[in-house]
């Protein structure tokens, strides 16, 4: 087992290093103001925003035992704080945790 | 070799109230106390984020361990989770790239590209110098990192005494955290459609393929929202 995990551990480093390596690579010949910079720049967003989405629909681990409406509800709450606070990201960030824990226990 | 004062004043720009170490702890803790129930050691806990520093690429390699899936196939689904990192970095590489400076820092301090670093410097790199924003960069990335390694320790020796809410209510933290960190980053309409996009055809190519929908999702996303969003005018 010691020696499968430690195997893991470098499989998963490699794997995530080849996208950084690949991407600074790709790097030396884009210049900022081209318009395929602005490209990836839409992809950089677009697949942290489709990675999010499946964090939060599609969880694996803890959050896969909450309830879809509590998530979105918790969701929804957070987005609203985020707004009344004038976008600060700590306060709807700390109350995620803590309306999440207590309507898992309430439902 | 390494510019000290910018180093620094990177390595600052995750203080403030709009800190990612909140989050980015929160979340590293859960992944330690996985890492102490999955039976690791401390030590390959340790060096999981010190080489990795992609939190959900480990989770997926601790939930694949745990269904005893094969090396390879932990390396194929480790790269399509953490793939968003080949746009990421071409989409800020070219911001920091200075003739003045020698290659191999930007090969090696890619290693800190991840999201919270990502974002602290996409919304601060107009007030550095170009010259010193590789600089820059290494401080945002060994403190975001730093948070990322210490967090994994904390919730591996902190693990006995988490109990499941808990656990559930520091697993959503991550999320909520990015979630906001990208509506806030909607100003520009390519950018704008591109996560509006991005969050709806993530999860709905889930249905058609679990591995696969990060990429295809986020590749017709920006692609349509680059397009849609120049024709608006940006």
């Amino acid at each position: 087992m010691g020696t499968s995990i430690v195997l893991a551990i470098f499989v998963t480093a490699v794997a995530t290093y080849i996208s950084r390596f690949l991407g600074v690579l790709s790097s030396e010949k884009i210049k900022e103001t081209s318009k395929i910079f602005r490209w990836f720049n839409c992809l950089a967003y677009s697949t942290l925003a489709a990675l999010i989405a499946r964090m939060i629909v599609f969880p694996v681990g803890a959050l896969s035992e909450v309830d879809y409406l509590i998530r979105f509800i918790v969701i929804l709450l957070s987005i609203l704080i985020f707004y009344f606070t004038r976008k600060n990201v700590v306060y709807p960030t700390v109350f995620s945790a803590i309306i999440l824990t207590f309507l898992k226990g309430y439902f | 070799m390494i510019n000290t004062k910018y180093f620094i004043k990177g390595f600052k720009s995750v203080k403030g109230i709009d800190s990612p170490a909140f989050a980015l702890g929160a979340s590293l803790i859960a992944l330690g106390a996985l890492f102490k129930n999955l039976g690791f050691s401390i030590q390959q806990s340790f060096f999981s984020t010190f080489f990795t520093y992609a939190l959900p690429g480990q989770v997926v390699m601790a939930e694949s361990m745990l269904v005893g899936a094969s090396l390879l196939n932990i390396f194929i689904a480790v790269w399509l989770v953490n793939v968003r990192l080949y746009p990421m970095t071409v989409s800020l590489m070219p911001l920091l790239m200075h003739e003045s400076q020698p290659r191999w820092k930007y090969y090696l301090f890619s290693h800190f590209i991840a999201v919270s670093a990502w974002i602290i410097m996409k919304s601060n790199y107009e007030k550095i110098e170009k010259q010193n924003r590789i600089d820059f960069w290494l401080g945002i990335g060994v403190a975001t990192w730093s948070i990322a390694i210490i967090s994994t320790l904390i919730g591996y020796f902190a693990s006995d005494y988490l109990n499941n809410e808990m656990m559930v209510g520091l697993a959503i933290v991550n999320p909520i955290y990015f979630t906001c960190l990208m509506i806030g980053a909607m100003k520009a309409l390519q950018v704008t459609f591109s996560i509006i996009l991005g969050a709806i055809l993530g999860p709905a190519f889930y249905f058609i393929s679990p591995e696969w929908c990060i990429l295809y999702g986020g590749f017709i996303a920006g692609t349509i929202g680059y397009f849609i969003g120049g024709k608006s005018g940006n």
